[in-house]
């Protein structure tokens, strides 16, 4: 490969083969047994704590840091496992500096949370890597659910309904199951198959037959998935990429930053993936950030994130926001696109920059242009399709309680469904609960 | 820099810090070191009588207990006395006196409790040049067993005995090193006076099992499957030994005694504390254990810095200033009510005080749905717990009330000084409540 980070156009191999091996390593590599027993130890056991609010899953967070300070991890990975069975994901992904950490009392004291997320993976990855699983299943209940979505909402539910003895069938649309965690969200942050590994250890409970491929509105109707079963359990995600609606959208090399983080995911071999060597990215959230990253980290020369409104508006934390600039990505706030130039490809964004006013954004008439091999587009995800006759609000799945819809015997949790932040936890959290009413619905009576 | 030079039992010393007899001090090349690093006095390990040394176990001599981050907050050991040959001791502390005549060097003594053998080892060591003598009537492990250490040093006759041999057959200064495993430690420094002791030092180590091993059900250190109870120092014993220290500096009985303070001494802090409470010096080893010889050098600046912010000419004027203030709970003044305060900008909001009060004691701190932890003074007893627990430094603090106002929790008005002996509630009041 002769390619380097200044050859013209979108092309492979940029980097030398160690570069993509570094670049594209653990992000927050495990503590050792020392630094686990100091990190732990940093814990107040605070009363009421303030970690457990502030975690959508409410794990017992000082009580499973005092299990790891001395000495039992793995009953610290039950008490987190009890409450969120993607404890291990989440240990990884979760936006901890807006969730538990952000709420740890040592933030407020010396700005140095308790390293939560870290002491998490701790636990969750020695009991995994016992390869046991931690719970057993009730006896059958005779009872069918389908969950539609491998993704963390119908993991966690999934995992719960077969633990409570019910059979579950869990579909999913792509090749293989694990949603975002294994589609959509950065390589560095789920190093080493993690998605594929957790995604077996948690099918360990038992009951759960995993379909992949079967894509409800083209391989089956919701209907028909009731009919066969006692309940059902929607856990979609967004399958839709809003449009950036200005001029020239549709030219080549302007893709959804989900597909490009897709493909990465997937790729065998980073070397042969090819990227421009001047990348614009269009979005203020994480999809936004891990799709800016990964070009960089992929040798892109230039790789500049805009974002229409403020920096404190971004949905990426300052975390996430430090994090890109770190690796070179260049953030660029109220300014929006307005025009993609080029003939055929794009070359080109130009964009207005921006104003909040009362009515709105208004757009300025000062304009600047980016050079744009290619164009990611990160500016929010939409429910598609839609499935029939299920009642919406605000482009989601309306929900009451614990993940009802308006059909009877459907429910649905996650990124589809309204209410909470579109996160890997929140989702574990809405699909847990939605199970515990199905539970609840399908032995009460 | 002020002056630390200590006169203890007429031995001088350039600053109060020795090295305890312990295997910091147990041959000449450490020593040396010891002293080139700049420690004021040494107590070298115990001697035995002549013959065959003693043997040591060849595994695991120390126990430990860890802090989180491996800080070593106190140490067990099970070794003995010197096991090298009492000709090679007494060599090298004749030259070693010889090249640091400021410093002081005591030798520690250890032989059977005959009144042959105790005179037969002083007559030894005569023309060492050492400065004196400290009698070992602590080791509580191993030397014990032969009716030696804490076997003597457990029964205050003994002390006597033997210390009025050891003051019959030698003209050096003698200090008695006593253990704290024993119920009143007054009664061996009162026993170590009356035998002619012209100090005690303590503490000696206390009897301890650090910990025991969970997989082969042994105590730690663990010898072939089995272990055996050591002798526990380090800072985890400070206050212990503290507590004896003052015993015997405000003791009628013993006041006055010269006291070298021992246990857990790790910082020019613990020094200050000791002397406070009547030691004319320390005596070091585990945190020369820890660090090593180095840490003298903290001690010196940090007393010597500690001093000239009292205004303290010499460490005399430091010696016993505390022992006045130390008394019987009897006399402490029951009409001194203060109440605990947060300081809510200093909160963290971490409810330690709230869990602490709540679930253990008086129920005395509120909190809100917004986790705004505040006081009731009106349930607040003022035992300080919440205080304790705050992991913030004087977030929580004590606020004494004035005479003259009321206590919310009993509606009385803080009146003047008034203790137990005087209470209604006391059977054995001396006289009448005001």
């Amino acid at each position: 490969m002769t390619n380097s980070q200044l050859t013209p156009g979108i092309v492979p191999g940029r980097l030398s083969a160690e570069a993509y091996c570094t670049n594209f390593a653990d992000i927050a590599p495990p503590l050792d047994a020392h630094e686990v027993r100091v990190a732990a130890d940093r814990c107040y056991f605070c009363h009421d704590a303030p970690c457990v609010t502030a975690c959508p899953t409410e794990i017992d967070i000082p009580l499973f840091i005092r299990q790891i300070a001395t000495g039992t991890p793995e009953a610290a990975a039950r008490t987190i496992f009890s409450q969120n069975i993607l404890g291990g994901i989440c240990a990884r992904v979760c936006p901890t500096e807006t969730l538990c950490e952000g709420a740890c009392v040592r933030e407020a004291a010396e700005g140095k949370p308790v390293e939560i997320a870290r002491l998490q993976r701790h636990a969750t990855d020695t009991l995994m890597a016992k390869n046991a699983h931690p719970f057993t299943r009730a006896a059958p209940t005779g009872k069918r659910v389908a969950v539609v979505g491998a993704g963390p909402a119908g993991l966690a539910a999934a995992h719960r309904l077969a633990m409570k003895g019910h059979d579950v069938t869990l579909l999913d649309a792509r090749p293989k199951g694990g949603g975002l965690n294994e589609y959509g969200i950065a390589a560095y942050k789920t190093a080493g198959g993690f998605a594929q590994a957790e995604l077996d250890w948690l099918m360990g409970i038992g009951g759960i037959t995993l379909k992949p491929g079967l894509a409800l509105g083209r391989d089956l109707s919701l209907a028909e998935l009731q009919a066969g079963h006692d309940a059902v359990f929607l856990g979609l995600g967004l399958g839709g990429v809003n449009a950036l609606r200005a001029e020239g959208e549709d030219k080549a090399n302007v893709l959804p930053a989900t597909d490009f983080i897709r493909e990465l995911r997937q790729a065998a071999d980073l070397a042969t993936l090819p990227i421009g060597r001047d990348v614009v990215v269009i979005g203020g959230g994480m999809t936004a950030i891990d799709a800016a990253v990964q070009a960089r980290l992929l040798g892109a020369e230039t790789v500049t994130l805009v974002y229409r409104r403020s920096k404190a508006s971004m949905g990426a934390s300052t975390v996430e926001q430090d994090h890109a600039t770190q690796n070179g990505v260049r953030i660029i706030c109220n300014a929006a696109p307005v025009r993609l130039l080029g003939s055929g490809a794009v070359v080109e964004v130009e964009f207005a920059y921006t104003e909040a006013r009362e009515a709105g954004l208004h757009l300025l008439p000062q304009t600047f242009r980016l050079k744009a091999d290619q164009v990611f587009k990160a500016i929010g995800q939409t429910l598609e399709p839609v499935p029939e006759g299920i009642a919406t609000g605000g482009g989601k799945i309306a929900i009451t309680g614990p993940g009802r819809t308006s059909i009877s015997g459907v429910w649905a949790g996650g990124d589809c469904a309204q209410g909470g932040d579109d996160l890997t936890v929140t989702a574990a959290a809405e699909g847990r609960d939605a199970a515990m009413d199905i539970h609840l619905y399908l032995m009460g009576a | 820099m002020a002056d630390l030079t200590t006169t203890f039992i007429g031995i001088k010393s350039p600053n109060p810090f020795w090295l305890a007899s312990a295997p910091p001090t147990d041959k000449e090349y450490n020593v040396r070191r010891a002293f080139e690093a700049g420690w004021g006095g040494v107590v070298w390990k115990t001697l035995g009588s002549e013959g065959p040394p003693v043997v040591n176990v060849n595994g695991p001599r120390y126990g430990v207990i860890h802090g989180a981050d491996r800080r070593v907050l106190g140490i067990n050991n099970i070794e003995l006395i010197t096991d090298r040959p009492l000709e090679v001791n007494l060599r090298e502390i004749k030259s070693v006196k010889r090249d640091y005549k400021d410093r002081a060097l005591i030798i520690s003594l250890m032989v059977p409790c005959d009144e042959e053998s105790w005179k037969d080892i002083l007559h030894r060591i005569e023309d060492t040049g050492a400065d004196g003598v400290e009698l070992n009537f602590g080791c509580p492990h191993g030397m014990a067993e032969r009716g030696m250490g804490s076997a003597v040093g457990q029964v205050p006759e003994y002390i006597e005995m033997v210390t009025r041999w050891v003051k019959k057959h030698s003209r050096m200064p003698c200090i008695v090193k006593l253990t704290p495993n024993i119920s009143d430690i007054r009664k061996p420094a009162e026993a170590a006076r009356r035998g002619g002791a012209d100090a005690v030092s303590l503490i000696n180590t206390i009897n301890s099992i650090t910990s025991v091993n969970l997989d082969d059900f042994a105590p730690e250190p663990m010898i072939d499957g089995k272990g055996t109870h050591g002798g526990y120092c380090g800072p985890a014993v400070k206050p212990i030994a503290l507590n004896m220290v003052a015993e015997i500096a405000r003791s009628p009985e013993t006041h006055g005694l010269p006291i070298s303070g021992i246990g857990g001494v790790t910082t020019w802090r613990d020094a200050a504390e000791f002397m406070a409470l009547g030691a004319g010096n320390v005596q070091v080893c585990t945190a020369a254990m820890t660090y090593g010889f180095k840490v003298v050098q903290e001690m010196i600046s940090g007393l010597s810095d500690y001093m000239d912010r009292k205004g303290f000419a010499s460490t005399a004027d430091l010696v016993g200033r505390a022992v006045p203030n130390v008394t019987d709970w009897q006399f402490l003044n029951l009409n001194y009510i203060t109440k605990a305060q947060i300081d809510q900008d200093l909160c963290i909001s971490c409810g330690r005080c709230y869990a602490a009060c709540e679930d253990t004691s008086h129920q005395a701190i509120a909190m809100s749905p917004s986790r705004v932890f505040t006081v009731k003074d009106e349930e607040c007893v003022a035992c300080n717990l919440c205080l304790d627990v705050c992991p913030v430094e004087n977030c929580i603090t004590m606020r004494e009330l004035p005479q003259g106002e009321v206590d919310p929790r009993t509606g009385r008005v803080v009146s003047g000084y008034a203790n137990w002996t005087s209470h209604p509630n006391n059977p054995m009041a001396k006289q009448a409540a005001e």
